[in-house]
């Protein structure tokens, strides 16, 4: 093995994401994939890999890895985070090399939940079903990282990285998503709450989904909707009337209604809130 | 003839078309599949609706006017080109008796309903490699059992509501469990993976004691 990372430590989980699995939601198989993709993507740029080349979603912090085979260009983007090599301070959003034996370790994020460790050539576990991702949900991909295991590292491309501004996330401060009125807002007494008034992220709040705390979303009506199927963004509401949105590893079909739709673009960022953090949605059209 | 599918919003990324039932569905997203159309990312078929997720790069609005252009055959005909998969079951579920009474049968009816007609994958969902199973007797349609278990284990038979399916892996569930089969479901050494992919045509059959 030429090149590989070491994991020392985990932080409270790490995982190997790319951008998913793709076409296999009628086999009951979801996308999952990086929750903030735009944040891969980023990395992906500044190393001038394959767009959806796998790095390691760090949630809080905590992650380190030692280098070992060829030193590697790394960079950590996602959550703004202190990030060291062999305890020198050489920051996120920014490419770094990293000799081989050396220790790079991700401290937790000053705003935000999940940071992204990029390495030139991609970590390549291997496939399962076309992508690398970790699915929390199905348990397919490769298990969260422990400490002890080896990822290697794929071969560096010829390619060279044409960014020369990399623009660090604001994840500081209260969130707006904006959100298309869903299929089933007339399932629940008043989908407008969902607007009028801010949301709470509570602690069961995980990959699959986050949990809302406010006002109940009370329902209009007794009967149970068929299962239909349900996407990363989507706000559903369970008979206890608590909104759950719908992140990287949701469920591929869904029993609940669904009342509003986050624009795709704003799911990124609202993978990156926080349990105790404040969120609101904006009413927009559908483009 | 069945009216012309409703499409509701879903986000920016997709549109949710409403059918009549879920044989309509199964032909629609059969139908929509058959367009092969590049802006098309994700097929979700389900009970009564199919969720259609726009391709990166695609836009809505060309989503939408090709949803509203699909002319979905009546079924069977594509149904019929499928194999047929037999599935074994020991008919000794812990619902049995739950099942016969609420559909007025008795215990060997209900195992000869099941095992008497062909059942059709209709969609996936719930858990990789699980299949939503419709038939053609209607005598076997049952609720849900008013509490979830907390553990189904694998190779469960299930009923609920117009459906049967069989629990991929140990997980909760709600479906009433008339029996049980060794075939392996989910296989990522296989390809497909899933046993039961849509459209696959089963056939159960009572596993000799």
């Amino acid at each position: 093995m030429s090149r590989a990372l070491r994991v020392h430590a985990v932080g409270p989980v790490a995982l190997v994401e790319d951008l998913g699995r793709r076409g296999l939601s009628g086999v009951g198989v979801g996308r999952s994939g990086a929750a903030d993709r735009a944040a891969l993507r980023q990395a992906n740029r500044l190393l001038a890999n394959e767009e959806g080349a796998a790095a390691v979603e760090v949630t809080f912090g905590g992650l380190e890895v030692e280098v070992v085979g060829e030193g590697s260009w790394c960079c950590v983007t996602g959550a703004p985070c202190p990030v060291t090599v062999d305890g020198r301070e050489v920051g996120s959003h920014t490419v770094f090399f990293a000799e081989p034996g050396a220790r790079v370790r991700l401290g937790a994020p000053t705003a935000g939940l999940r940071s992204y460790l990029g390495v030139r050539g991609g970590v390549e576990p291997d496939e399962v079903l076309g992508s690398r991702s970790s699915d929390v949900m199905s348990g397919l991909g490769p298990p969260p990282l422990e400490v002890g295991d080896v990822l290697p590292v794929g071969c560096p491309g010829d390619r060279f990285s044409d960014l020369d501004t990399v623009v660090v996330p604001d994840l500081a401060g209260d969130v707006v998503l904006r959100a298309v009125r869903g299929p089933r807002d007339g399932w629940v007494a008043d989908a407008d709450l969902l607007v009028s008034t801010g949301w709470a992220v509570t602690e069961r709040s995980n990959r699959v989904g986050m949990r809302l705390g406010g006002p109940a979303l009370e329902h209009a009506r007794d009967e149970q909707l068929p299962s239909e199927g349900a996407w990363r963004g989507a706000v559903q509401v369970p008979p206890d009337g608590e909104p759950v949105l719908f992140l990287a590893d949701h469920p591929v079909t869904g029993g609940y209604p669904v009342v509003a739709v986050v624009v795709d673009a704003d799911v990124d960022r609202a993978a990156q809130l926080r349990p105790g953090d404040t969120v609101r949605f904006r009413w927009v059209e559908a483009s | 003839m069945s009216a012309a599918p409703t499409l509701l919003p879903y986000g920016d990324r997709a549109v949710l078309v409403e059918l009549g039932s879920t044989q309509e569905a199964v032909d629609y997203a059969v139908a929509l599949r058959g367009r092969d159309a590049p802006v098309v990312g994700e097929v979700v078929p389900a009970a009564r609706t199919v969720l259609v997720v726009a391709d990166e790069g695609a836009a809505l609005a060309d989503l939408r006017a090709l949803l509203a252009d699909v002319a979905p055959a009546s079924g069977g005909d594509a149904a019929a080109e499928q194999p047929v998969v037999e599935v074994p079951v020991t008919y000794d579920g812990e619902d049995l008796a739950d099942v016969a009474r609420l559909t007025g049968l008795s215990e060997r009816e209900v195992v000869a309903a099941h095992t008497g007609q062909e059942w059709r994958v209709a969609f996936g969902g719930f858990a990789p490699g699980f299949g939503y199973l419709i038939g053609q007797d209607e005598r076997l349609h049952v609720p849900r059992r008013g509490e979830s278990r907390t553990r189904v284990p694998a190779g469960a038979v299930g009923l609920a509501g117009e459906y049967s399916g069989i629990y991929p892996r140990s997980s909760p569930g709600g479906w009433q469990l008339i029996g049980r089969t060794d075939v392996p479901l989910w296989d990522l050494d296989r390809d497909p993976a899933a046993l039961l992919a849509p459209g696959v045509r089963v056939r159960f059959v009572e596993a000799s004691q």
